[in-house]
């Protein structure tokens, strides 16, 4: 059995509107980022990878099976959409147990399971209250829970941190790394960079139903050759520093930092960049403090790629 | 795994799921307010025949028609407001709602996203919907019967009554209205569950079918074939009369009614079936 989600050439269109084009990924295990403003296409990718959309166009296989087959594919896959909404009437708890009765788990067994779920999301206190009272939070834990609950081999989370205050957000994030250390593939949506950013072991790119960018975040940075990337290295004498730098191949910028204590240095190959930096402090003799990118994360990228800021906190 | 105990885990695992999917459907929509319209709905017949029956019982206590006359009248006010009206009504209410209210507050995916072939999702939610429309009108036509019923213990005496139900037929007649109404209930239960699947708003269609099913009895003998009511009435154990305005035509026989009530609800559970298993979850285009 393959372990690889595997989108291949895979399009989407609503008549005449198109929801993704030519989407060729394959996703491995570990948690993996989908970034891309409100309309880029992530919604759809999920959907489609769920079987809750059919594509125009391709295939896709979640750990080896086509998304036609839910009785085998919902064993391995727990989707928590973005769709804020549950049935009427409903208490946590039995929101949670009722569903996985669909699975054909006994009322013991799914009670067990449901307890689990939510005791992992946080909400073993609350889970008798009726959900709609919850607050976005805890309705989007508990419907966490319930993606979850049936321990799948999958979770696709779709803008799973909207709404959660600074603390659930990092009990949130610590829970998708405790899961992806369990060998799950997480795959978590977001239009806010910096969460991906900090979650993801490998991003999906997207802008418009098109993937724009995928890979690592520092590979995919280095696929950017004709995009400068910017180098922040502090050191007692920048000045000098930044008189040799901008001598080098490669560099079409280098200035003070704003602070007087650096060059923010721009250049168009950085591995060769840093090689050649060490020769300089070396022949110079500089004390440098520290030599950091100073746009090394999504944001940065995708502003680049995408050339807007999309709607990023 | 044999191949015979593999397909006995698989069946008992599709009965259970289907079975599931049920206890969910009635645990949602029959035990809470929003059943309320099909409670008020189905006891209303109830509610008339008691008046109808005290107020006879009270003012025209001389003039009692006998057991005949009684189920007469019974036979007329069964056709004309629980197979015309009550049957069609509460199943339109129930049945079109079991997934169009899902697709409306937008709480579809969740069963779309268990490993529920979607044809079970059809046949436990009309299973949920056709047990509680039948409990609810089955106990409302037995109400009404029994209360319809009640002047005869004015006329021969409670003894009289007792012996009508006994020895007189009238168990065989409710039986055979409760029959009708399971019926009835399978038929336009099939009908509104396909339409709340095929059609954004299903009213539209619905008073299409309410017209053309009213109309029925105004249609050559040809066309009467295609709806329900010509077949309900046809079985009532006490046919209501047809009205000065109606096309005779021959009733169909009972082993031509009931297998085509089933025939045509199975064609549209399974057209159901088919609907579903290529439905899209896009519920702002939807």
């Amino acid at each position: 059995m393959s372990d690889h989600i595997v989108f291949e050439n895979v399009s989407k269109f609503y008549g005449e509107v198109l929801g993704v084009n030519r989407v060729s990924l394959s996703i491995e295990p570990g948690i993996t980022g989908l970034v891309g403003p409100n309309g880029s296409g992530k919604t759809t990718l999920f959907n489609l990878a769920t079987g809750l959309l059919r594509p125009s166009r391709g295939r896709i296989s979640v750990l080896g099976i086509p998304t036609d087959r839910p009785q085998e594919l919902f064993r391995l896959i727990g989707y928590a959409t973005q769709y804020d909404s549950f049935p009427r009437g409903m208490s946590g708890r039995s929101f949670v147990t009722s569903y996985l009765r669909l699975y054909g788990y006994t009322g013991t067994e799914a009670r067990r399971l449901a307890e689990e779920a939510i005791e992992r999301v946080g909400l073993a206190d609350v889970a008798h209250r009726k959900v709609a009272g919850f607050s976005k939070g805890m309705r989007q834990r508990i419907r966490l829970a319930q993606a979850m609950a049936h321990r799948p081999s999958v979770l696709l989370l779709d803008e799973p941190l909207n709404g959660l205050d600074p603390m659930a957000r990092a009990e949130m994030i610590g829970l998708f790394r405790q899961l992806a250390e369990d060998g799950l593939h997480v795959i978590v949506s977001s239009h806010i960079l910096h969460e991906v950013d900090m979650i993801s072991d490998t991003v999906v790119l997207l802008n418009h139903g098109y993937v724009v960018a995928e890979g690592d975040i520092r590979g995919v940075r280095s696929e950017m050759q004709s995009h400068p990337m910017k180098i922040l290295i502090r050191c007692d004498r920048p000045a000098r520093l930044a008189a040799r730098v901008f001598e080098e191949d490669g560099v079409v910028e280098a200035r003070l930092a704003e602070d007087g204590a650096g060059v923010v240095v721009a250049t168009r190959d950085a591995d060769a960049f840093y090689l050649r930096l060490n020769r300089v402090v070396l022949e110079e003799g500089l004390a440098v403090d520290t030599v950091m990118p100073v746009d090394e994360d999504v944001q940065s990228i995708y502003r680049y790629l995408i050339g807007s800021e999309g709607s990023a906190a | 795994m044999s191949d015979a105990s593999a397909i006995k885990s698989h069946r008992s695992l599709a009965l259970r799921q289907t079975l599931a999917v049920a206890r969910l459907e009635i645990w949602r929509n029959f035990l809470g307010l929003r059943a309320l319209g099909l409670y008020l709905l189905a006891g209303l017949p109830v509610a008339l025949v008691l008046l109808f029956s005290w107020g006879r019982i009270t003012f025209e206590a001389e003039t009692l028609p006998a057991a005949g006359g009684l189920a007469r009248e019974f036979g007329a006010f069964y056709g004309q407001l629980f197979a015309r009206l009550v049957i069609f009504f509460v199943c339109l209410l129930v049945f079109t709602r079991l997934f169009r209210a899902e697709i409306q507050e937008r709480s579809l995916h969740y069963s779309f996203l268990a490993p529920v072939r979607r044809d079970l999702l059809v046949a436990g939610k009309f299973l949920a919907g056709f047990f509680a429309v039948s409990l609810v009108l089955s106990l409302a036509v037995m109400g009404s019967f029994l209360v319809h019923f009640l002047p005869l213990t004015l006329t021969s005496g409670s003894g009289g009554y007792g012996a009508f139900l006994l020895r007189g037929g009238g168990l065989g007649q409710l039986a055979g209205y409760l029959g009708v109404t399971l019926l009835g209930v399978l038929g336009y239960g099939a009908v509104f569950l396909a339409s709340g699947l095929f059609f954004r708003n299903p009213i539209l269609p619905a008073l299409v079918v309410f017209a053309w099913e009213w109309a029925n009895f105004l249609l050559p003998p040809v066309l009467k074939r295609i709806s329900v009511i010509h077949y309900l009435q046809a079985l009532q154990p006490v046919p209501p009369p047809e009205g000065v305005l109606a096309l005779l035509a021959t009733p169909p026989s009972p082993w031509l009614a009931v297998p085509g009530v089933l025939l045509v609800s199975a064609a549209l559970l399974a057209l159901s079936a088919w609907r579903l298993r290529h439905f899209e979850i896009a519920y702002g285009e939807e």
